[in-house]
């Protein structure tokens, strides 16, 4: 299959990447750009781990193809800490504990990113309606709740 | 891992391109709008068309425009989302907001259309499995096969309608405008669907779904009920649309669809009938919810088990009655209507 030349523009910056025009994001991400930050779960729609940020809103990488995403911002859990700074999303979940395997954490945090933007100072019902899409298999979601929760606090002044 | 199929992509920036496009390559394409349920469908080599039109860069398609006073136009490539935010719809129409609020999950309704939502694949157990499953249990008459596994002494596919907003679209009166190589047409929304699980679009394959037309509201109020095992991320098992035009307290006329019962969307007319020139009490809601209950034939190629889907039929209809009328919502069972 003919290679086609894309440029996406992932965390901001701009890249020119070879790809047949059937490999999904999720794919091109992980396999052509060594970004495999972003995880492949079911790979049909139905788990949210492959969760990525397409001008803001999240998106699934693995039901996305490149070719219809360029002149899009497109954000990767790589994306979120700034010059080795964490995300205040990323710090929160480390202090918290609230990743046991971790194979969802990408999704969940590029997901509740948005959600922050969006509404700064989300109620736990928000919070539990904007995750959804995003499945957690090892345990329950209370420290992933409580997390966003904190990251939503201190973001808004409110440093415990 | 679950790949595509390789394909070449046309991504359309006009109606007419698309259907230049479909023009150039006959049968080997398929149009395709969020790809939310046409890829997974690929991967699972349900399609493997060679060549894909992409509907959602036509930027025509993509918003909702007018008022409850002179009805809405919603275009196809419209996103869920937006649909289900969409100020004017929730005041006007708040059965398609929550309908379409309650497809899937944040990330796929921020990629899935409406377009795509009424025009989704029918759903089976023996369906929605990959390649390798179905080979293995052998292959149904949907795909790859010559017969039912449901039913296996029928000569037609019994895959289940999934849409959301479909019954809700139905029970609202709304229309789709559609184009084809031979023009365009307006057309019921009813009349776009056929009882058969394979050929389940009255369109060709090549007519593109381009816009659903709402009429004004006048005084309509509507209601939606899903039934899926999660409440957070499931296709429905069961959909319930009821819209009704009411005038005092008697209603004019009524209209009861039912979703996921069928191959389509399954309006229920012995019901609605009932509703008309009469006073929305709980006896007649507890006779309408009967009634509508008799057309919903589920069977067992779902989740949950089928004579519970039908039982439910009629436990969402009531409550969606009792809420449009104004009465404490979720009774138990029609008996508890019916003692009151």
């Amino acid at each position: 299959m003919p290679k086609t030349l894309l440029r996406l523009r992932v965390n901001g910056e701009d890249h020119d990447v070879a790809a047949a025009t059937h490999k999904t994001l999720l794919e091109v991400l992980r396999e052509e750009m060594g970004l495999t930050g972003t995880k492949h779960g079911c790979e049909l729609g139905e788990c949210g781990t492959c969760t990525v940020l397409v001008d803001g809103q999240p998106v699934l990488s693995c039901l996305a193809l490149p070719i219809e995403l360029e002149g899009r911002e497109v954000t990767t859990v790589e994306g979120m800490a700034v010059g080795g700074r964490l995300h205040p999303l990323q710090q929160a979940f480390a202090e918290l504990g609230a990743a046991q395997c971790g194979y969802c954490t990408p999704g969940i945090l590029l997901t509740a990113r948005a959600l922050l933007a969006e509404n700064p100072k989300p109620t736990r019902q928000e919070i539990r309606t904007a995750l959804a899409g995003n499945l957690c298999r090892c345990t329950g979601y209370t420290k992933i709740l409580d997390a966003v929760e904190l990251a939503a606090l201190r973001s808004t002044g409110g440093e415990p | 891992m679950l790949r595509l199929p390789p394909f070449a992509y046309l991504g359309a920036r006009t109606v007419g391109d698309a259907l230049q496009f479909m023009r150039d390559h006959g049968g080997d394409a398929m149009l395709v709008a969020g790809g939310t349920d046409l890829y997974p469908n690929m991967k699972r080599r349900q399609f493997e068309p060679s060549v894909l039109v992409g509907l959602r860069g036509i930027r025509e398609l993509g918003g909702i425009s007018g008022s409850a006073e002179s009805g809405f136009a919603i275009g196809s490539q419209t996103t869920l989302t937006r649909v289900a935010e969409h100020s004017g719809i929730r005041d006007a129409f708040p059965a398609l907001a929550t309908a379409a609020g309650l497809v899937s999950s944040p990330q796929l309704r921020n990629m899935g259309t409406i377009g795509g939502n009424v025009c989704v694949d029918t759903r089976c157990n023996y369906y929605n499995q990959t390649y390798q499953w179905r080979k293995a249990i052998g292959f149904c008459m949907k795909k790859d096969g010559d017969i039912c596994l449901v039913a296996p002494s029928s000569r037609r596919c019994w895959a289940v309608s999934s849409s959301d907003t479909a019954p809700v679209l139905w029970s609202l009166g709304a229309r789709v405008r559609v184009h084809g190589p031979g023009g365009e047409r307006v057309i019921p929304i009813e009349t776009l669907y056929r009882d058969d699980g394979i050929d389940y679009l009255a369109k060709r394959p090549d007519e593109i779904l381009t816009e659903i037309v709402l009429p004004p509201v006048n005084g309509t109020r509507c209601a939606y009920l899903k039934l899926r095992r999660r409440g957070s991320f499931d296709f429905p098992v069961l959909g319930v649309a009821v819209a009704l035009r009411i005038d005092g307290d008697r209603v004019l006329s009524g209209r009861i669809v039912l979703g996921a019962v069928a191959p389509q969307p399954r309006e229920a007319r012995e019901a609605s009938a009932l509703l008309a020139g009469h006073r929305l009490t709980p006896e007649l809601i507890a006779a309408v919810a009967e009634a509508a209950s008799k057309p919903s034939k589920p069977l067992d190629n779902t989740d949950f088990t089928h004579p519970y889907r039908k039982k439910m039929t009629r436990v969402f209809v009531t409550r969606a009655l009792r809420r449009l009328a104004g009465l404490p919502d979720s009774p138990r069972n029609d008996a508890e209507v019916a003692d009151r």
